[in-house]
């Protein structure tokens, strides 16, 4: 009976778990593109339509160089993972609203093609493309990337560009400071994603809600500068302003916000242990203000991001493990071996 | 984190416990069983019968002189119609006694209740049973229930979490077989020793839970208590249900009952309800049928030695083709190349899959996210493990402590790249064991 009936064989044979998750890497980047949409909003209403059409162009500048390469380096295509929209939208909103578009389309070049594509592609850049763009355009086109258009609701008859509030606190002119309502709506001169401290902080709860990024690296960043500011400012005192105030100014007026949730939270950039995320984002907040408060540039996120991005294999690799079962062990048995050798030290006194 | 937190890292792997609500109904004996004498961790069985004799139901088949391993017993009354070598669910090579029914299922003579008075006669008479962990990693429980630290032994723990998806035929013992775990229970609690016995559940069981307290309080029983997990995968793994239930930190490789805990199955304690009272060993067991290539998806009960194909129409066949068949849960369960593979007694659970259900999407670049050391519940490093695997790194691999992955899954499943983390674990691990073994740095 059972010899004559037939069996289903050759079935797929295939190690644990054959289950997966519906997140990938594309989906995560979309969520991350959702994020950055209250941002962009934000920009077209306070610049006008020349901030949308950059942030597009960005997106499209980056998205052709990644294909462009692969296609010229025959490899395989991997622009569906969206990774690049992210680089090219979050690049785009780090530039003033009139900045060139041939200017942005090289910073996107750079930012695809040399610091992601060369070193092997996603997940094996060293330091966040995006910032790297940033900062190759900050250093080659510096007026450009310093003259920033106010917003709508700013300009008069005679002007049209202004500095931001970061850049009036380097030229100590104090009594231009914008108040702290306009600087949280966005209604201050500069990048045009980084300005809308709301929107900013919509899409960072968006993303912290779909827990695609950690709180751990904004929260620490954005704090350090707070209280670093906050004690900075009760020591050198500045006329007319408390350092309560001046705290709140740090963290409104510049990239912190858009840098601690778009920037700093890049995966492949930032450690993988809470621990680790913590030191990152402490050490983001610290190299921020020290080049704010002592270095001729008025602005200090992305050298900051950038530094701590090329800090992080050594954090991962320095924090310290607590693995289950293992930590308790290991301190049991080091305090041992603390004791003995204090014994020994003791017979060795007498 | 800077303090221990009060549960283990777990994930939302889904729960697909689809046939949470079908009695189970009991198979018919099927025209040929295929008993492997290898049903536990440890040394094989012997077979101690040869072709053409008849067999009962309960006779002991297959034994051995080895330390480590249960007997083997008959399912069925019928003829012995050879005895086979062939290929097991692990991929291995096993001896099966090959027996063809008679269909009356003639009980053995030897078969009377067991007479247990003291831990001794409890660990023979269990071991006699043919009793295996039924969790799913077929450690004998005789030897579980013998620790040589009984004296230290404080906590049971009856593992009802169930936290794999898709299974259910441990929530259908608890709700069908309520007595029988109560009962075995208290027999654990009585013969080690232990001061309490906790029947660990995760909460999308609650009916479950609900039952068992109206049944502890109704009979008055003060050594059983129900322990409500969060629903959550993996919290029924041995050494993560340990932590949650007493807060204690089981390392890998050793034993629980160093902490002086013993984990039981809640099927095995189930099991040994009834076989103190009738003593009728270990020849039939709950399977869970389901996947989206089954037709009626329930749960069974088989007789060991089944074939998966004969199960399998018993559900009333397939209605897709199936691309994969697993033995135990999707996160932990094993692949079979053919459903002519017969049943053992740890097997909880059939799933096929359609070409769709089974489909993993290809592997993509690794974005250092962090998933999964976010999920892992031991809070290792699985993506250093990968690393360090592949550049053939023995010692990264022990300083990383490859040695207490648990394989549960839980990186994979995360991983956005989908990348084959376990696996690769899993490499690690016998690549470490292959190095400690020939004393290679």
């Amino acid at each position: 009976m059972a010899e004559s009936r037939t069996f289903k064989t050759n079935l797929q044979v295939s190690s644990s778990p054959h289950l997966v998750t519906t997140l990938d890497t594309r989906k995560t980047m979309m969520y991350v593109l959702i994020a950055l949409v209250p941002s962009a909003v934000a920009a077209t209403v306070y610049f006008g339509a020349g901030a949308l059409l950059r942030i597009i162009l960005g997106a499209f500048f980056a998205f052709a160089s990644e294909w462009c390469y692969n296609r010229i380096m025959k490899k395989k295509d991997t622009t569906h993972d969206l990774s690049c929209l992210v680089t090219g939208v979050i690049l785009a909103m780090n530039v003033p609203a009139n900045f060139p578009v041939w200017m942005l389309a090289i910073g996107c070049g750079v930012a695809i093609v040399i610091v992601k594509c060369l070193y092997g592609g996603i997940g094996r850049n060293i330091a966040n493309p995006a910032i790297v763009g940033r900062i190759v355009l900050l250093l080659s086109w510096t007026s450009y990337m310093t003259t920033w258009p106010l917003t709508r609701f700013q300009k008069t008859a005679d002007a049209v560009t202004g500095a931001t509030p970061l850049g009036m606190l380097a030229d100590k002119v104090y009594d231009q400071f914008p108040s702290l309502t306009n600087m949280f709506i966005g209604n201050i001169g500069g990048a045009l994603g980084e300005t809308c401290t709301i929107a900013i902080i919509l899409g960072g709860l968006f993303l912290i809600w779909k827990k695609i990024i950690s709180p751990i690296i904004p929260c620490a960043f954005i704090a350090t500068v707070f209280v670093i500011a906050l004690v900075y400012y009760a020591v050198n005192p500045i006329d007319g302003y408390n350092a309560f105030h001046m705290a709140l100014f740090h963290i409104l007026g510049g990239g912190v916000f858009f840098g601690a949730f778009f920037c700093a939270t890049d995966y492949v950039t930032s450690p993988i242990m809470n621990r680790g995320k913590l030191i990152y984002g402490i050490g983001c907040g610290v190299v921020t203000m020290v080049i704010r408060l002592m270095c001729s540039y008025p602005e200090g996120v992305s050298f900051a991001i950038l530094f701590m991005n090329i800090m992080t294999p050594l954090i991962d690799r320095y924090v310290e493990r607590q693995f289950y079962g293992i930590a308790a062990a290991e301190k049991a048995a080091k305090k041992a071996a603390k004791e003995a050798a204090a014994a020994g030290a003791k017979e060795a006194a007498k | 984190m800077f303090f221990r937190a009060k549960h283990l890292s777990s994930i939302d792997a889904g729960h697909y416990k689809n046939t949470a609500d079908c009695e189970t109904k009991v198979m018919p004996v099927p025209d040929v069983v295929k008993i492997s004498m290898s049903q536990n961790i440890g040394a094989p069985c012997q077979p101690l019968v040869k072709k053409g004799d008849t067999v009962k139901v309960g006779q002991k088949i297959g034994d051995t002189d080895a330390f480590l391993h249960v007997p083997v017993h008959s399912s069925v009354s019928g003829t012995v119609t050879g005895i086979e070598t062939m290929r097991n669910a692990m991929g291995g090579m096993d001896t099966f006694v090959v027996i063809a029914p008679d269909k009356l299922q003639t009980m053995d003579e030897s078969i009377h209740k067991p007479e247990v008075t003291d831990h001794k006669s409890f660990v023979a008479a269990i071991k006699e049973s043919g009793l295996v962990g039924l969790g799913g990693a077929s450690f004998p429980a005789w030897l579980k229930y013998d620790p040589k630290n009984l004296s230290e032994i404080k906590t049971i723990i009856v593992n009802g979490a169930e936290c794999e998806p898709f299974i259910t035929s441990d929530h259908r013992t608890m709700l069908e077989d309520a007595q029988n775990v109560l009962d075995g229970a208290q027999a654990l609690v009585k013969y080690l020793g232990a001061e309490k016995a906790y029947i660990a559940i995760e909460n999308n069981k609650q009916n479950a839970i609900d039952n068992f307290n109206k049944m502890i309080k109704e009979q008055n029983i003060t050594n059983v208590e129900t322990f409500p997990l969060q629903a959550r995968y993996p919290k029924g793994a041995e050494r993560v249900l340990i932590y949650e239930v007493t807060g204690q930190q089981c390392d890998a490789g050793v034993l629980p009952a160093a902490l002086g805990v013993i984990v039981a199955n809640v099927t095995s304690t189930a099991f040994i309800g009834q076989y103190l009272k009738d003593g009728v060993p270990l020849i039939k067991k709950r399977v869970t049928v389901d996947g989206d290539a089954i037709k009626n998806p329930q749960n069974v009960q088989f007789l060991v030695g089944t074939l998966v194909a004969d199960v399998i129409d018993f559900c009333g066949g397939y209605k897709a083709e199936p691309k994969k068949i697993l033995l135990g849960g999707p996160m932990m369960g094993r692949a079979i190349f053919t459903d002519a593979q017969p049943l053992v007694k740890a097997n909880n659970a059939i799933l096929a899959f359609t070409a769709e259900q089974a489909l993993i999407p290809e592997e993509t670049a690794c974005i250092n996210c962090g998933r999964c050391h976010q999920a892992c519940p031991f809070d290792l490093l699985p993506t250093k493990f990968a690393d360090a695997y592949e550049r053939k790194d023995v010692q990264m691999l022990r300083d990383l402590k490859v040695m207490q992955c648990m394989e549960c899954g839980s990186c994979s499943y995360v991983c956005p790249a989908h990348r084959p983390l376990a696996f690769m674990n899993k490499l690690g691990k016998a690549m470490v064991k292959e190095a400690d073994k020939n004393g290679r740095k």
